[in-house]
């Protein structure tokens, strides 16, 4: 498909009129992102949270596809929201091209959703199903103050971008539409606003495998014709790995590992990481997995475990990691690759630890 | 582990509910159809198929959104609304199915097959704690005391390895996580010791971490109490790691079937290799993926011909006249397509046409 004339369709990362802080500033920058949500108690008790995001930070690339990947409930959808501002964080900051996002000196959150755009994984709730797929494509622009017919001629430019021929499709309902076409639809409507950073919430985790490699596929021309940045978030491993060239492990609302994709899924660090992709069903009918490499659900997120979160399905866990919350650090100098476990930490006190450098055993005595 | 042993050996006691006359197929199924009629629409949502399943044996159904995967389920129990009409011939452990009155069906329904779902919350009663339910289940099919069927449910939970299962008999559905939720269901399933396990998606709700154990836990029961199950899933890994034989469906028809290594390593109908394509494995990373163009039909009209010709890139005018029937490529391995060649040497004619 041939991208219509008015879209911009073969920007280079310096023609990027918007770019403010040139190509090392990362896109994105998320610094300590904290969410609890309270929750009705029993009168006269502590009223319960749930830790739904506790402490999160990472960065973005211009032009790369960060993966967020990790179990249900684990924070994947509330650090989402929590970076298109749908939700007010407990603490944090967010800076967006250098940017800090919010404060005096910064972009507002208006501006924010300019250029960063979301699409969920429920393409049927998320579209208005009275209104017609192209005055859905259009509205948002209208509301941001485009011009309508402007905004509707742009509608259906995104409508043919996305695959979807308009003289077909622009003057349906959500209801007239398969689950793939309405995801298209999604799509179509978060790039009508020229977003730069566009975050992907389980985008194509309801659609069938075959529709689901079309849409893959789409995405990818879009972020290559449009140079854009993805946060792509799914539970399914095999698609994140596809997608993304660095990836973020989350168990109950933190971080546990970050790095490199390949490097992550081939020598992953982190016990739950291990145990996450060993978890993944085979394609090899002559090797079925033979044990499940975890016991049990995850616990859940109102009293997480204190220390490492997963001490209690780890089997490594020893006393250390009951006492003391893991830092995530990088697992060698200059290497793009961190882990968040005690047996990482040189000098930790876990008994397979490296030793800790002389400096600092010296700095402690 | 001795409460496992416990109830293999009553499985393995009198089993009045399957009649001894019938052949040693446990399903037997010849040429079904099931046809949705109502004022607005008509659907052919089962287009034909046939299968039989043995005891001990697993057959997968793997098939995308709409193929008539869980329609095909639900006529084997008979669980399908008035307005459905299910032609062939569906034989459960003996049992013809269109003719059971509905005092017998009720009690074919548990103890010669039951049912599990992808959301426990359907078959779960909300207001009744798990350990009530799976007694009174028990008792009303077996018509034993109130301690006894206490005893089996306290048994049952241990066997699909709820944890602190005393406690958790006392729980109600919503107190529990989903994994525990899904275990609890196919408890409440195996009750009343059926010979054949219909399972539809029960792990497609489920955390990587937590499907492995219960597909894994699936493949262990049915191995230590002999069932027969029917696992139907889109997901080829689950399928793989619980099926013995695969069937792949299409359109309402089972396209090919075969064991799991004839589906995996030579798929012959198009539209398995086209599904295979598709799936993300390994590192694909920079490659465009394979995809199936178009969509599939609308299964408004019976289709006359090979259902999968519209999409398909080797279909020949001949495709759409006739029905396909199934070839054999060897004793375990059929595919529904007038294209006996393998892949490679349908590439190979379309390069050089
Ligand atoms: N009660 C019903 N009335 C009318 N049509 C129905 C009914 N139940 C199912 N169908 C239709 O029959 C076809 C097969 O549906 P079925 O539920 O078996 O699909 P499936 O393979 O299980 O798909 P999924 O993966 O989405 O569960 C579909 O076209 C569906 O819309
Ligand atoms: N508005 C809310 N109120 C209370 N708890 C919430 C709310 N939103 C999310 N949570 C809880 O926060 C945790 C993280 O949720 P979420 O970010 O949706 O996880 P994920 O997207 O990784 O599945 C879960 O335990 C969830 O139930
Ligand atoms: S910190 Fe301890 S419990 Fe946590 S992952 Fe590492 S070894 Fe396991
Ligand atoms: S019968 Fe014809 S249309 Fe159908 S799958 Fe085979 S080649 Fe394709
Ligand atoms: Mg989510
Ligand atoms: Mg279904």
């Amino acid at each position: 498909m041939k991208p219509s004339a008015d879209l911009p369709s073969t920007k280079s990362p310096a023609a990027e009129p918007r770019d403010r802080g040139g190509p090392a500033q990362p896109l994105l920058i998320v610094e300590g992102l904290r969410k609890h949500f309270p929750l009705k108690g029993l009168p006269f008790t502590r009223r319960p949270v749930v830790q739904a995001v506790d402490g999160v930070s990472f960065a973005v690339k211009k032009g790369e596809t960060l993966g967020i990947v990790g179990e249900s409930g684990c924070g994947k959808s509330t650090t989402a929201r929590l970076l298109m501002h749908l939700i007010e964080p407990d603490a944090g900051t967010i800076v967006f091209d250098g940017d800090p996002v919010g404060g005096l000196r910064g972009i507002s959150v208006r501006d924010l959703r300019r250029q960063m755009q979301m699409v969920f994984q429920d393409s049927y709730s998320s579209l208005n199903p009275r209104a017609q797929i192209a005055d859905i494509i259009a509205f948002g622009q209208i509301a941001h103050g485009r011009d309508a017919t402007e905004a509707r001629e742009r509608a259906h430019d995104l409508l043919a971008r996305v695959g979807l021929a308009p003289h077909l499709f622009a003057r349906r309902y959500p209801h007239e539409l398969s689950g793939g076409q309405r995801q298209r639809v999604n799509i179509a409507r978060a790039l009508a606003m020229d977003p730069r950073l566009v975050l992907l919430d389980e985008a194509v985790s309801a659609l069938d495998k075959s529709v689901e490699a079309q849409v893959l596929n789409l995405l990818q021309d879009l972020k290559q014709d449009l140079n854009l940045t993805y946060i792509f978030i799914s539970h399914d491993l095999n698609v994140v790995r596809y997608m993304s060239d660095r990836v973020v492990v989350m168990y109950l609302g933190r971080i546990v590992e970050i790095g490199e994709v390949e490097a992550l899924y081939r020598q992953p660090r982190h016990p739950y990481t291990r145990a996450l992709l060993s978890a993944v069903p085979t394609l090899d009918p002559r090797r079925r997995t033979e044990a499940p490499p975890l016991t049990g659900d995850p616990p859940n997120p109102i009293n997480p475990p204190s220390g490492c979160r997963f001490r209690t399905r780890c089997p490594f866990a020893e006393g250390v990691c009951a006492d003391r919350t893991p830092i995530l650090a990088a697992i060698g100098e200059g290497v793009d690759h961190a882990v968040a476990c005690h047996m990482d930490t040189a000098g930790s006190g876990h008994s397979k630890a490296p030793a800790a450098p002389v400096s600092s055993l010296e700095a402690a005595e | 582990m001795n409460v496992h042993a416990h109830f293999v050996a009553q499985l393995h006691g009198a089993r009045p509910i399957a009649d001894p006359a019938a052949s040693d197929a446990l399903v037997d199924v010849e040429d079904m159809t099931v046809t949705f009629r109502s004022r607005e629409r008509v659907v052919h949502a089962v287009n034909g198929v046939s299968f039989s399943l043995r005891r001990g044996e697993v057959l997968g159904i793997l098939g995308e959104s709409g193929s008539g995967k869980s329609v095909t389920l639900r006529a084997l129990m008979r669980l399908l609304p008035d307005h459905a009409q299910v032609g062939g011939k569906v034989v459960v452990a003996g049992h013809d199915v269109a003719r059971l009155d509905e005092s017998r069906l009720e009690d074919v329904r548990g103890r010669a097959i039951s049912m599990i779902f992808q959301e426990p919350m359907t078959a779960l009663d909300p207001v009744f704690t798990i350990g009530e339910q799976i007694a009174e289940t028990v008792r009303r099919h077996e018509g034993c005391d109130r301690r006894t069927a206490e005893a089996r449910a306290l048994d049952l939970l241990d066997m699909v390895q709820i944890p602190s299962a005393r406690r958790r008999l006392k729980a109600y559905p919503h107190e529990m996580s989903g994994g525990m939720r899904q275990r609890a269901m196919i408890a409440l399933a195996l009750s009343c010791r059926p010979s054949v396990l219909l399972a539809d998606e029960p792990t497609t709700a489920l955390d990587v971490t937590v499907q492995i154990q219960v597909l894994l836990l699936l493949r262990k029961l049915q191995k230590e109490l002999g069932m027969a199950v029917i696992f139907v899933t889109h997901d080829v890994g689950a399928a793989i790691e619980v099926s013995d034989r695969l069937a792949v469906m299409y359109a309402g028809r089972f396209v090919e079937t075969g064991t799991a290594i004839d589906m995996i390593e030579t798929p012959r109908h198009p539209y398995t290799n086209g599904l295979l394509d598709s799936m993300l494995s390994g590192d694909k990373r920079g490659q465009r993926l394979e995809t199936i163009p178009g969509a599939p039909p609308s299964l408004g009209q019976a289709p006359a011909g090979c259902s999968f010709a519209p999409r398909c890139r080797f279909a020949a005018t001949s495709c759409t006249l006739a029905l396909p029937e199934p070839t054999a490529f060897s004793p375990t391995h059929t595919a529904r397509c007038f294209r006996m060649d393998t892949k490679a040497e349908r590439f190979a004619m379309l390069a050089d046409a």
